[in-house]
C-alpha cells in the first residue's frame, strides 16, 4: 500500500480491522497470533475509475464496528455492511455516483440505528449532501442536500438559527446566482458527532464550487459550514456558516469536540472546532452560538472575528483575482487545520491540535488542462508562514477554557496525522518525516 | 546551470543524428526491449480520446505509431486532476497526446494544432456575438463548460465573470443550444467543432475575441504532445514524425471539425 493511509484502525475484542485507501481493502488481523496474520480480508473492487474522479488522494478514513458489524464507505461511492466473524457482507447500498463527479473517502458514524455517509468532490460541480441509512439493512432512511430549497435541506420549524445571515427560507437557493446552487458543492468527507442526550449530530460542509468565487456572489448556503441536526429525522436545528462565500477552500469539516465546560462561572455545553480558516470555536451546541472564535495560527484572509454576526471578516487585499498575483493568504488552502483529528484531555482541560501553518501566494498563469479544455490554472504556492519563523506545523495543546496556546511543540513540516491523549497525561502525534512521538501532555516535554 | 544546458543539447544532438525510433534513454528501465508507444489517455473524452479508439488524439497515436514502427499501447485515466502524476509521471506511459504547450507539468512537443474558444450559436438565429464586450451576452443565457479546478475556470467563465455577467451563465454541454437550453455556447473549439458535426440543428462557431483578456487570460491555446521533463531525445523524435506526418494530422483535424486559427491571420478561423 503505497497510498495515503488516513483511516485509524479498530481494536475490537482481540481483532484489529483496519480499511485500506483504494481498492478499500478491509482486514481482521488476529492480534492473539505473533504477525497479527489476517483472519479474513474483505475486498470489495471499487471501480478502477473512481481513482480518476477524486479530488486528491484516494484515501479511506475509516471503519466503523457496531453491533457485529463493520460499516465502511468505498472510494466509488458503496456503504457496505460486514459481518466481522465470516468477513462477508451484510449489505451494500450505492450512495454517490462516480460519473457525476462524485467519490467517498470519509468514515461513517453510526447512532441510532441509522448510518450516516456524506460525498466528496464538492470541486466537481457535485450537490453535496448527508445521507442516513437503516443498520439494519442499508435503506436510505433521509437525505439532507446542503444547497437548494428549504424542503431539500430539510430545514424546518425546528430551524432556529442563531445568527440573523442564517435565517430566511429558501437561502439555499437565494445566496447563489441562478440556479448555480444545484451544482454548488458543499459536500461531507470529514467527521461527525453525535450527542445522545440532546439526539443531534453535528458535522460541517465542504467548500463551494466548482466555479471561481466571482462568478457565484452570495453566501453560498449551506456550504462551508456547521449543521447540528436531529438524529432520527435529519432535521436542521441550527447552522453557523464558517467561511460564507469561500475563497480560499476552507471546506468546513473538521472534528467537532463536544464538551461540557465551565465558561463565565457557569457549564456550558460546547463544541469545539479547530477550523480550517485559522479560528478555534467554541459553540454552545444546544443554540449554535458561538461563544469565542480565536486565532490559534497566523491570519491574514480575515481580519478579524465578528461574534455579533457570528462570522470572520473578509480580508478585501486577499482577494483572489485573474491576473493578479496576490502574496501571503494565510491559512493556505488546506487550512490551518484539515481533517487530521485533535484530541481532548479531561485531565489537563487542553486540547491537543496536530495543524499546519502555511501559507500561500495565489496567481493563475500557468496553462492547465482537464478533459481536453485548456483553461488558466490557479497556482498557490505554498509555503512556512514568515511570522512562525520558518516551521511548517506544530502540535499545539490550546487551553479551552483560558483562550490561549498552553504548549506548542513546532515541527518543520505540517503535522498531518491525528493526536491521541491518554489518562496517564501523555499526547503522541506523528510527523511527516516518519517519527511517532510521545510528550508529555501538561508541559509539551518530550519523552519520546 | 551551464553544465546542465551543455549536457542537454549534446544529448539531444546525439539523437537527432541517430535514426529516431525508440523513445528516450532516460525511461529506458520503465519500458520493455521492444519497441512501443505508449500512450496516456483518457478512456472516456470524445472527441480527444476513448476507449473504444474513436478519438482525433487516438487516430493520430495510430498515425505517430506507425510512423515510429512501434506498437500502440494505452494507460487509461481520467483527465482530472492527478492525470499527469499518476500517468506520466508514474512512468506508466510516456506521451500525452494532447496538452496546452505551456504546461508546465510536462516537456511539450512543438504545436500540432492552434485552436480558440469559441461562440456557438445557432445558425438560423439572429444572436451573434464576436466579442465578450458584445451588450448582447448580458441579455441572453450563456453556457460555458463546467470544467476547473480549485477557484479556476474556463477562460469564458472568467472573462464573462470580470464584465459582470453572472445571472445569465450556465454549465451546459454543447448540444444544450439545440435543445433551446441556452442562446450561445463558449466552448473550447474542438468540444464545440466535434458536436456541431452531429447537431441535429445547425450551428455557427466564431473565434472569441479578444484572443487574450488582459492582462493573462488567453483563449487561443497551442496544442502539442507531451513527455516528461528531461527527454527532450524523445520529443526530438516526436517532433521529427509530426512534421512528416503534417498534411495526414491535417486531415484528422478537419474530420473531426476542430476549429484552427493559422499563425499569421489570427481572426480567421476554418470552422467547417
Amino acid at each position: 500500500m503505497n497510498r495515503g493511509q488516513e483511516a485509524a484502525p479498530l481494536v475490537v475484542a482481540n481483532t484489529m480491522y483496519v480499511v485500506t485507501a483504494y481498492p478499500n481493502y478491509l482486514y481482521a488481523l488476529d492480534l492473539t497470533k505473533p504477525g497479527a496474520p489476517a483472519k479474513w480480508t474483505f475486498k470489495p473492487s471499487p471501480k478502477a475509475a473512481s481513482q480518476g474522479v477524486a479530488c486528491c488522494d484516494v484515501v479511506n478514513r475509516g471503519v466503523v464496528f457496531t453491533d457485529g458489524k463493520l460499516v465502511f464507505n468505498t472510494l466509488d461511492g458503496e456503504t457496505i455492511a460486514v459481518d466481522s466473524k465470516t468477513g462477508k457482507s451484510v449489505w451494500r447500498t450505492q450512495v454517490t455516483d462516480i460519473n457525476r463527479g462524485e467519490t467517498l473517502t470519509m468514515a461513517p458514524l453510526v447512532a441510532k440505528n441509522k448510518v450516516y455517509v456524506g460525498v466528496s468532490g464538492s470541486e466537481f460541480g457535485i450537490r453535496g449532501r448527508l445521507t442516513a441509512l437503516n443498520l439494519s439493512d442499508g435503506k436510505v432512511a433521509w437525505r439532507a442536500y446542503h444547497t437548494g430549497p428549504d424542503a431539500d435541506v430539510l430545514i424546518g420549524s425546528r430551524f432556529k438559527p442563531y445568527y440573523p445571515a442564517e435565517k430566511g427560507t429558501d437561502l439555499g437557493v437565494k445566496s447563489w446566482p441562478g440556479d448555480a446552487w444545484k451544482i454548488g458543492g458543499g459536500g461531507v468527507w470529514g467527521w461527525i458527532s453525535f450527542d445522545p442526550a440532546l439526539n443531534l449530530i453535528y458535522y460541517g460542509t465542504a467548500n463551494p464550487g466548482p466555479w471561481n468565487a466571482d462568478q457565484r456572489p452570495g453566501d453560498n448556503k449551506w456550504t462551508a459550514g456547521i449543521f447540528a441536526r436531529d438524529a432520527d429525522t435529519g432535521e436542521a436545528v441550527w447552522f453557523v456558516q464558517t467561511s460564507p462565500h469561500d475563497l480560499f477552500d476552507y471546506d468546513s469539516v473538521n472534528e467537532l469536540v463536544l464538551l461540557d465546560v465551565q465558561i463565565g462561572g457557569q457549564v456550558r455545553k460546547v463544541l469545539v472546532r479547530p477550523e480550517r480558516n485559522g479560528f478555534l470555536y467554541v459553540i454552545d451546541r444546544q443554540t449554535g452560538q458561538i461563544l469565542s472564535a480565536d486565532p490559534f495560527g497566523p491570519i491574514t484572509s480575515y481580519t478579524g472575528f465578528d461574534l455579533k454576526a457570528g462570522r470572520p471578516i473578509p480580508n478585501p487585499a486577499k482577494h483572489p483575482e485573474t491576473g493578479k498575483i496576490v502574496r501571503e493568504i494565510c491559512p493556505a488552502a488546506p487550512g490551518m487545520k484539515d481533517w487530521q483529528p485533535s484530541a481532548f484531555s479531561p485531565r489537563t482541560g487542553l486540547l491537543y491540535i496536530p495543524h499546519q501553518l502555511l501559507c500561500m501566494d495565489e496567481e493563475n498563469v500557468e496553462a492547465n488542462y482537464i478533459a481536453g479544455t485548456p483553461y488558466v490554472g490557479m497556482t498557490a504556492k505554498m509555503y512556512a508562514a514568515p511570522q512562525e519563523g520558518g516551521y511548517r506545523g506544530e502540535f499545539l495543546a490550546w487551553d479551552i477554557v483560558n483562550r490561549r496556546p498552553a504548549w506548542q511543540i513546532k515541527e518543520d513540516l505540517p503535522v498531518w496525522s491525528g493526536a491521541l491523549v491518554t489518562a496517564g497525561d501523555v499526547a503522541f502525534y506523528g510527523t511527516m518525516y516518519g517519527w511517532f512521538k510521545g510528550v508529555e501532555a501538561r508541559s509539551g516535554k518530550l519523552l519520546w | 546551470m551551464y553544465l546542465l544546458f551543455r549536457n542537454l543539447a549534446v544529448a539531444a544532438l546525439t539523437l537527432s543524428m541517430a535514426p529516431s525510433t525508440a523513445p528516450s534513454q532516460a525511461s529506458s528501465q520503465s519500458k520493455s526491449e521492444k519497441n512501443v508507444l505508449r500512450v496516456c489517455a483518457d478512456p472516456n473524452n470524445l472527441p480527444f480520446s476513448n476507449e473504444r479508439r474513436q478519438g482525433f488524439e487516438n487516430r493520430i497515436a495510430e498515425l505517430l505509431a506507425r510512423d515510429l514502427h512501434a506498437k500502440l499501447e494505452y494507460t487509461w485515466w481520467a483527465q482530472r486532476r492527478g492525470f499527469v502524476r499518476n500517468t506520466l509521471k508514474a512512468h506508466s506511459c510516456d506521451v500525452i497526446m494532447g496538452v496546452p504547450t505551456g504546461l508546465g507539468m510536462v516537456l511539450p512537443s512543438s504545436p500540432y494544432y492552434r485552436s480558440t474558444y469559441v461562440f456557438v450559436t445557432r445558425r438560423d438565429g439572429h444572436i451573434n456575438p464576436r466579442s465578450f464586450d458584445d451588450p448582447v451576452l448580458r441579455r441572453v443565457r450563456v453556457g460555458v463548460q463546467l470544467i476547473g479546478d480549485d477557484g479556476a475556470n474556463t477562460p469564458p467563465a472568467h472573462a464573462l465573470s470580470n464584465r459582470g455577467i453572472i445571472y445569465n451563465v450556465k454549465g451546459y454541454a454543447v448540444y444544450g443550444i439545440a435543445r433551446g437550453d441556452i442562446d450561445v455556447a463558449v466552448a473550447w473549439g474542438p468540444m464545440a467543432g466535434y458536436w456541431a458535426k452531429r447537431s441535429r440543428v445547425p450551428l455557427k462557431l466564431v473565434p472569441v475575441q479578444p484572443q487574450i483578456d488582459l492582462p493573462i487570460l488567453p483563449f487561443v491555446f497551442d496544442i502539442g504532445l507531451g513527455v516528461r521533463h528531461g527527454e527532450s531525445a524523445f520529443r526530438a523524435s516526436l517532433d521529427s514524425v509530426l512534421v512528416r506526418r503534417r498534411p495526414e494530422i491535417q486531415r484528422i483535424l478537419d474530420e473531426y471539425g476542430v476549429p484552427q486559427l493559422k499563425v499569421g491571420s489570427p481572426t480567421e478561423a476554418s470552422t467547417s
